[in-house]
């Protein structure tokens, strides 16, 4: 099952839409830290709201993505974790420490506005 | 003696991974177990059945309903025939790792589930047996 990457604007939005098995996982942190690149994107917003689970290789995976992408010149938000899979991360012993979360796509996307409003501003000046 | 509605899923690929967690999920809410946990059986199930592709390479996670006079639970059973472990002691501990992952796996899961029990014998496998109660 992969995840579908849309490019929108300078931004990339990968939403997961079913249960990912590890190799899916991993698949899409190549993808988007290659995309970052080929589109010159300045944010990635990594949708999770329909992933049912969150287990350690998960987060794991999706901590190496943000830094990953932060290595490559973009910043990631993670949006939509459930509140029973925060509930088991947290149990679990699991965190997102320096990684970007929002509730949902829109409030991800404005915290990726704010958070490249400085790039563009420097490009503008030139 | 075998409850009838026992489910066992054969594990050998990642993709059975998520057979099986989805299996404790469906189990999980036939048998009435609600609010966080199905999520937290399906996620305990990952850690373990992940644990069985990456140091054994096969094996096998049987669920059991559980109905006692007062309460609801469901057992969980992970079972391989792999190197086993050779300091369980040592398993437990969160941040210990001899594979590619946080070291959070069996320690986290405990923690998720009740009742936890790991047995295992060098060369003969490990089995982890789990219970969690409504």
């Amino acid at each position: 099952m992969r995840v579908p990457i849309l490019k929108q604007g300078q931004y990339l939005i990968a939403t997961i839409q079913s249960a990912l098995t590890d190799e899916d996982l991993l698949q899409l942190r190549d993808e988007l830290t290659d995309r970052v690149g080929k589109y010159r994107s300045r944010g990635v917003i990594v949708d999770v709201t329909a992933l049912d689970i969150m287990d350690s290789f998960a987060t794991q995976t999706l901590r190496a993505l943000a830094h990953m992408i932060r290595l490559r010149g973009a910043e990631t938000v993670i949006v939509g974790v459930q509140p029973e899979v925060a509930f088991t991360m947290v149990q679990l012993g699991l965190t997102l420490e320096g990684i970007s979360t929002a509730l949902d796509l829109e409030e991800g996307l404005a915290q990726l506005n704010l958070k490249t409003r400085g790039v563009e501003a420097r490009e503008r000046r030139g | 003696m075998r409850d009838a509605d026992e489910v066992k899923v054969s594990i050998s690929s990642e993709a059975d991974v998520v057979t099986a967690r989805e299996a404790g999920r469906q189990m999980a809410s036939e048998i009435g177990l609600n609010g966080s946990l199905p999520t937290l059986i399906a996620t305990a199930i990952s850690e373990v059945s992940r644990n069985i592709i990456q140091y054994a390479g096969k094996g096998e996670i049987i669920l059991r309903p559980l109905h006692q006079s007062l309460k609801t639970g469901i057992m969980i059973i992970a079972r391989d025939k792999g190197p086993g472990i050779a300091d369980v002691e040592q398993a437990m501990k969160d941040g210990y790792t001899t594979g590619r992952g946080l070291g959070l796996g069996l320690p986290g899961t405990r923690r998720l589930m009740d009742e936890f029990e790991i047995v295992s014998k060098k060369g003969k496998g490990t089995t982890v047996t789990m219970k969690k109660w409504m």
